[in-house]
């Protein structure tokens, strides 16, 4: 379980990172809890790793103006462990503290996970059912864009060439919604089979807002919006939970492998909606 | 590329190929044996090191990661002929069967009690997660955790 070989730079600014990005077959290393497998696997061989590492800007949590920024290196026990994100952003903290285990969420990062984009990640079901952004820098200037629009399909996002992933952008709880995540996870890997987030606002009964993502059904996690639409402005009840949760995997491509056939994955996936809502319910 | 590391308190400097895992590193280069190759494959747990005082599995850190950093290994954890709190809970509680996974486990509570000096049973199983028993000797490793949490308090 050896890499092939490769050139190795850690600059130490951000724009000697982009200058090094440019010249050659590069990747970019972040936390390497999936990037270092895949070198050993030989899945990837790139000829030069530019680590992220020693970068000092780029390992932050901070909240400016109702929105909450995290720098790209900054490792899922960070997250998990953060006071800030707890009070203000509890979904993120609760899904870091699912991912992995202890050692790979000490090294791994969430500009690393977002970037990789590996479908079954836990993060993408917070960050999209939070309506996060990413930004993303080059030498020529930067862009902030929708998760939804960054992600595109498995392993693949709208990274440029040249272009390096710097923060996250979340935005603080809105007062009284309550939040949830629920998973079904692979023992051996710890990866989501079917993993179901959930941010729930109740008003008399009702439900006023709400938002549900899933990671782990298609090849990409979504927005569940059937989900969505057959609960706003309803009861907030058990039966509308189940009613609604039942639209989870609705238009998706669902997979299948040998963890979960795609019915089992869709019934999962329902499954795990619905007691999320329930998880988020109970404790709004 | 030459790396300066820190190991259990002694420096350490060498050429490493990028390449080079830090697993390697130690056991090969330094000659720390006592960090095992289980999987490879970032599953097991067995290569479980502390990096600047968190744990980490070696076999999916690049040696040149630790360049300039701090590394404690299990050859670490005793001082002066003493074993280490939970190194000695794991010998008191027969918190093994072949040892294999010894080595990282040992590691890996050190990280647990560090973070939550009196873990209940279920956070301690939570907080091993990342480290296999092959022999599924999991009971007495449990033990082992709550003797040291003790030990560690002075109960």
């Amino acid at each position: 379980m050896i890499p092939a070989s490769f050139d190795y730079s850690a600059p130490e600014t951000l724009s000697e990172a982009l200058q090094l990005l440019g010249d050659e077959e590069a990747k970019v290393l972040a936390g390497g809890q999936s990037l270092i497998p895949m070198l050993k696997l030989r899945l990837a061989q790139p000829a030069r790793l530019v680590d992220l590492d020693r970068i000092p800007d780029l390992n932050f949590i901070a909240e400016d103006n109702g929105t909450i920024r995290i720098g790209a290196m900054t490792t899922h026990h960070q997250v998990e462990s953060s006071d800030l994100l707890a009070e203000n952003c509890p979904l993120l903290a609760k899904t870091a503290a699912h991912i992995g285990d202890v050692q790979v969420r000490n090294r791994g990062t969430i500009g690393g996970s977002v970037a990789h984009a590996d479908p079954a990640a836990d993060y993408p079901a917070a960050l999209l059912a939070l309506e996060a952004q990413v930004k993303l820098v080059s030498a020529s200037g930067e862009r902030v864009v929708a998760l939804d629009e960054f992600l595109v399909d498995a392993l693949t996002t709208s990274l440029e060439d040249g272009e390096i992933l710097t923060e996250v952008h979340v935005p603080v709880e809105q007062a009284g919604v309550a939040t949830a995540y629920r998973t079904l996870i692979q023992p051996a890997s710890g990866f989501a089979i079917v993993g179901a987030a959930v941010r729930l606002g109740v008003s008399n009964g009702n439900v006023s807002f709400v938002r549900v993502a899933l990671t782990g059904v298609g090849s990409k996690p979504y927005r569940a919006s059937a989900v969505e639409q057959a609960l706003e402005g309803g009861p907030a009840n058990a039966e509308a939970f189940a009613a609604a949760a039942a639209h989870a995997a609705e238009d998706v491509d669902v997979l299948s492998d040998i963890h979960a056939s795609a019915a089992y994955r869709a019934s999962l996936a329902a499954v795990q909606t619905r007691r999320a809502l329930e998880d988020a319910a109970g404790s709004a | 590329m030459d790396i300066s590391v820190t190991v259990n308190g002694e420096r350490f400097e060498r050429p490493v190929e990028p390449r080079r895992l830090l697993v390697h590193f130690l056991r090969e280069d330094l000659g720390l044996t006592g960090t095992h190759i289980g999987c490879e494959t970032t599953v097991c747990g067995a290569c479980t090191v502390m990096l600047e005082g968190r744990s980490v599995k070696s076999c999916t850190v690049l040696a040149v990661q630790a360049d300039g950093k701090e590394i404690t290994t299990i050859e670490g954890m005793a001082s002066n002929g003493e074993l280490h709190a939970v190194q000695e809970a794991f010998w008191n509680e027969h918190g093994l069967q072949c040892g294999f996974c010894t080595p990282g486990m040992i590691m890996s509570v050190d990280q647990l009690l560090n973070d939550n000096p009196s873990p209940t049973k279920d956070e301690i199983r939570h907080g091993i997660e990342g480290n296999l028993c092959r022999c599924t000797g999991y009971q007495h490793i449990v033990n082992a955790v709550e003797a040291a949490a003790k030990a560690k308090a002075g109960v």
